[in-house]
């Protein structure tokens, strides 16, 4: 894969809720392979960001692009790329784990729906239970559940919006894996997290927002936990003065 | 920008307001068979052909939110949509003064009193919808969707209540058909003077939507620094 | 996309087969609406309750419904699984129309059962005509869940959800209302459906108007 077109360019997104300005106009290039951290206090617009790049959310102006096309041409096209966690886990609790997975792999028209589901249900360990209904399951096992779902249909491009809160230990051990290997396989991850305490060695690129804008954005082979404290500290100190 | 036009209409107003007054009151002839009551029908009527203006008005502002997402669209519309409602009540309390004297009854389900009414309640639950959504682009999002469906409803409402009601008689509306031409001349003054009133309110009101939003910027950013 | 359309509704088949709750929501309120009624009107005649029944009857499915699409709803927020199906790669418009004929099912499926018990608690005859009427309550129901999908959409981002859609709902649905009873009244009369073409007509144009307006807007419903 040619790795000169970036793989999402964000082109001074804006978004105001009323007159309150959430994003001031974000520019930002994220190249293919890369495993950004966004950074910010509560109230910098991660999640405004994040969801305005899942398409959830219609920024006020502005426009990004994926892989070189405008990502809201052809708005349903592009979700099928995008692979989107949040704390909720967009399960339907009065269907079973098999049901669930069959209703959103059909959404996606994930080809081999039958075997992609039987894979992904053993890697998650449920595959024994797959025909119990998910309003019986424990929330760790809910939330395993949700990460085939999002995985389902094999994604390019993964955005995470607070993965680890609320994750018990399994869950998010599955979880740090599965961003290993989806760092591995050539893909795209974007997640935003207001934990300076991150354990994930792949990470190669961080941002910082402060204020609707970024405020750093720095690539690197390789990011030592304390370098994020460091960057945080750096940029966000500056402009609170 | 649509409010410094319209201010501009402060001054006709003024003069139209008396001078309507004196066209209604002075100039036009005193109905044979009704006598003074029916001086209101100019008040009234004027005030309908408001009210389904700035319902006209609602759609066009919610297309063009959606269309645009510019907030001054969704002022527009809000605020037609408050000015409507302001004046279909006007319509709907003059109605029944005038039918008490003359029909005997304060309230018919005859065609047009029904739709009115149906299509106040439409903008008053457009009003209450705006009311009970705190998030501003949210708000202007879901009111446009429901000014645009509950505009396109107001002629099918229209419809089935004239057919609903063509199968039970009912009294016949007065003031329509001829009209003196006196009564006439008064009639358009009165007309022209609750027009150009709307449109000076209307520039108003999307004024005081402007400096609501500054204070809450302002409040904002006050308690942002404190 | 239909195919895509059809999923959602199957899933929202399934889940109503498990739970019941749509259903004996509206199934239960219907019919405790139609039991009181009788208390309303004890004291008129029975010839002015038998030519009340069609009315009597919409009255009590149009509450009926109102109570079933909050419950509709309550469905796609427990685990916001309707943000799940925003990131779908499927047009919103479809997601309208999926759930919109869930909530038709549902609702036609509760009023059919009404039906025969509202018969043998008035006396009350359907079987002459009950083609002809079968007809009015598909148009009827289908004006109700064209509406009362995407106001219920509306309905939840409000601060009292509940109380919203009512409000919303009753004065835009009005003419399905005034047509549904003017056309089951004389239809039940034994009158033939060629005689009220102009009734079916505005049903027919509010359902396609609702429906198409709605299948384009939902996205700003949906969209934050």
């Amino acid at each position: 894969m040619p790795d000169s077109t970036p793989h999402l360019e964000l082109f001074d997104i804006r978004k105001n809720f009323g007159l309150v300005a959430a994003l001031n106009g974000v520019r930002c290039s994220i190249a293919h392979r890369d495993v950004v951290a966004l950074f910010g206090r509560n109230g910098a617009g991660k999640t405004t960001l994040l969801k305005i790049l899942a398409l959830l959310m219609r920024p006020t102006d502005g426009h990004f692009q994926l892989e070189g096309v405008d990502a809201r041409r052809d708005a349903a096209d592009t979700r099928r790329h995008i692979g989107f966690i949040s704390h909720a886990t967009y399960l339907y609790s009065d269907l079973t784990a098999l049901e669930n997975l069959k209703f959103f792999g059909a959404l996606y028209d994930v080809p081999h729906l039958e075997e992609r589901i039987a894979q992904s249900l053993r890697d998650v360990q449920l595959w024994d239970r797959r025909h119990e209904r998910v309003r019986g399951f424990s929330r760790g096992m809910q939330q395993r559940l949700s990460l085939a779902r999002t995985f389902l249909h094999d994604p390019s491009l993964l955005l995470l919006d607070e993965p680890y809160t609320g994750l018990d230990p399994i869950a998010s051990g599955m979880l740090d894996r599965l961003i290993e290997r989806f760092h591995r396989e050539g893909r795209t991850v974007v997640l935003t997290t207001h934990n300076l305490d991150l354990r994930l060695p792949v990470v190669n690129h961080a941002v910082v927002l402060e204020k609707g804008l970024v405020a750093c954005d720095e690539r690197r082979s390789r990011f030592a936990s304390k370098d994020f404290e460091e960057l945080f500290k750096e940029h966000v100190k500056e402009r609170a003065e | 920008m649509f409010h410094k036009i319209s201010n501009l209409l402060f001054f006709p107003l003024i003069l139209l307001f008396p001078f309507s007054l004196y066209m209604v009151f002075v100039y036009a002839p005193e109905e044979a068979t009704m006598g003074i009551i029916q001086k209101i029908f100019y008040y009234h009527v004027s005030a309908g052909w408001v009210f389904m203006l700035a319902f006209g008005l609602v759609l066009i502002g919610s297309i063009g939110y959606l269309v645009t997402q510019r907030r001054s669209w969704d002022s527009f519309a809000a605020s037609s949509a408050e000015l409507g409602v302001v004046f279909c009540t006007i319509s709907l309390t003059t109605g029944p003064l005038w039918a008490k004297p003359v029909w005997g009854i304060w309230w018919t389900w005859d065609a047009r009193l029904t739709s009115t009414l149906v299509e106040w309640l439409i903008y008053v639950a457009y009003l209450m919808l705006r009311a009970y959504v705190p998030e501003p682009t949210k708000r202007a999002n879901l009111s446009a969707v429901f000014g645009i469906l509950g505009a396109l409803d107001v002629p099918i409402v229209y419809f089935s209540i004239r057919w609903w009601r063509t199968q039970h008689p009912a009294p016949v509306m007065g003031g329509g058909g001829y009209l003196d031409p006196q009564m006439r001349v008064a009639f358009f003054v009165c007309l022209a003077t609750f027009t150009l009133l709307y449109f000076f309110l209307l520039g108003l009101r999307m004024k005081i939507n402007e400096a609501e939003d500054e204070i809450g910027s302002l409040k904002r950013l006050a308690g942002s620094q404190a | 996309m239909l195919k895509k359309i059809a999923r959602i509704l199957w899933k929202d088949i399934l889940t109503e087969f498990r739970t019941r709750e749509m259903f004996s929501a509206m199934f239960v309120f219907a019919l405790l609406m139609v039991v009181v009624f009788n208390f309303a009107f004890e004291n008129a005649p029975r010839d002015s309750i038998l030519q009340a029944a069609p009315g009597l009857l919409w009255v009590a499915f149009t509450f009926a419904g109102i109570l079933g699409l909050n419950r509709s709803n309550a469905i796609e927020r427990e685990n916001m699984s309707m943000q799940a199906l925003m990131l779908a790669p499927i047009d919103r418009g479809a997601v309208y129309l999926g759930k919109m004929l869930a909530n038709f099912l549902f609702m036609w499926i509760s009023e059919l059962l009404i039906i025969p018990i509202f018969a043998v608690l008035y006396n009350y005859s359907f079987t002459a005509h009950f083609w002809p009427f079968l007809l009015i309550l598909v148009l009827g129901t289908l004006g109700f869940s064209a509406v009362g999908t995407i106001f219920s959409g509306i309905a939840v981002n409000t601060k009292m959800r509940d109380v919203m859609l009512p409000i919303l709902f009753l004065p835009v649905v009005v003419p399905v209302v005034i047509g549904a009873v003017e056309t089951s009244i004389r239809v039940l009369a034994g009158e033939p459906l060629r005689g009220m073409t102009d009734w079916l007509k505005i049903l027919v144009v509010f359902d396609v108007i609702f429906i198409t307006v709605s299948f384009l807007v939902f996205e700003y419903v949906l969209e934050e």
